[in-house]
């Protein structure tokens, strides 16, 4: 219950920008005359929650009303046009619409890569401004001499570094 | 609406067989993922071992570490 309020919470902000971004609306007379319901308290269905807590369209004209109580009786004797209106009324989006796909992952990859871009910035900042200098032992000649520490007590011998090393010939083996 | 008739879609035990298709799947793999750890990571691992051990002479590598001045408490 609570991921479903969470989940829809998240599909307004995220869906909702989908929907300003330009996507047909899908068409239909049902549509332009039956007032919308409130966006904010009607939550459009999603794939994993697909039969929305209200209709879509709550306030009906006369036309729609009478549609509606024509549903009440037997089915087989709506035309096609007038279950698909029926549908329009009840849901916002079919399946095909709700489940289409969007260009965010664009949107997201490139902020991503935005920020990284940005982090490396800040870093490349910092390394000239703040850090203090590097410690001696850092230097190539103090590197090379812990290596040959280290292959002279022949650190992991079996598998690891001092197996690469070849002692006859003092170089690595090929 | 039925102008062309579909195919009445499965109703039921779907995630029975969602479930079942998983856990054979998963099984499967763990058991591969197991061969693969067993015969490329541990043999050869232990393989290694015993070439190393084979014709190892500790007395030979303890002078020549000695030789190459690591030890602290022995020149």
């Amino acid at each position: 219950m609570f991921s479903r309020a969470a989940r829809s919470w998240v599909l307004r902000t995220t869906g909702g920008g989908l929907g300003t971004r330009g996507t047909h609306s899908p068409g239909g007379s049902a549509r332009s005359q039956g007032k919308m319901a409130s966006y904010y308290t009607n939550h459009y269905a999603q794939r994993s929650y697909p039969m929305p807590d209200e209709p879509y369209c709550t306030e009906l004209t006369a036309e729609q009303q009478a549609l509606k109580e024509k549903e009440k009786g037997s089915w087989a004797q709506l035309s096609q046009e007038e279950k698909v209106a029926l549908y329009r009324l009840q849901f916002r989006e079919s399946f095909a619409e709700m489940n289409r796909r969007s260009s965010e992952w664009k949107t997201v990859m490139g902020c991503v890569f935005f920020f990284i871009g940005l982090t490396g910035l800040l870093i490349w900042w910092q390394r000239v401004y703040v850090f203090p200098e590097k410690p001696v032992t850092l230097t190539d000649e103090r590197k090379a001499q812990q290596l040959q520490r280290l292959l002279d007590m022949k650190s992991n011998p079996v598998q690891g570094l001092a197996s690469r090393w070849d002692y006859e010939r003092k170089e690595w083996k090929k | 609406m039925a102008s062309c008739a579909l195919a009445k879609p499965q109703m039921r035990g779907l995630l029975a067989r969602r479930l079942r298709f998983h856990i054979v799947g998963a099984f499967f793999v763990a058991v591969g993922v197991a061969c693969a750890c067993k015969f490329g990571v541990a043999e050869q691992r232990k393989e290694a071992y015993a070439d190393f051990y084979r014709n190892d002479d500790s007395m030979k590598d303890f002078e020549e570490m000695r030789r190459a001045g690591i030890f602290q408490s022995t020149k």
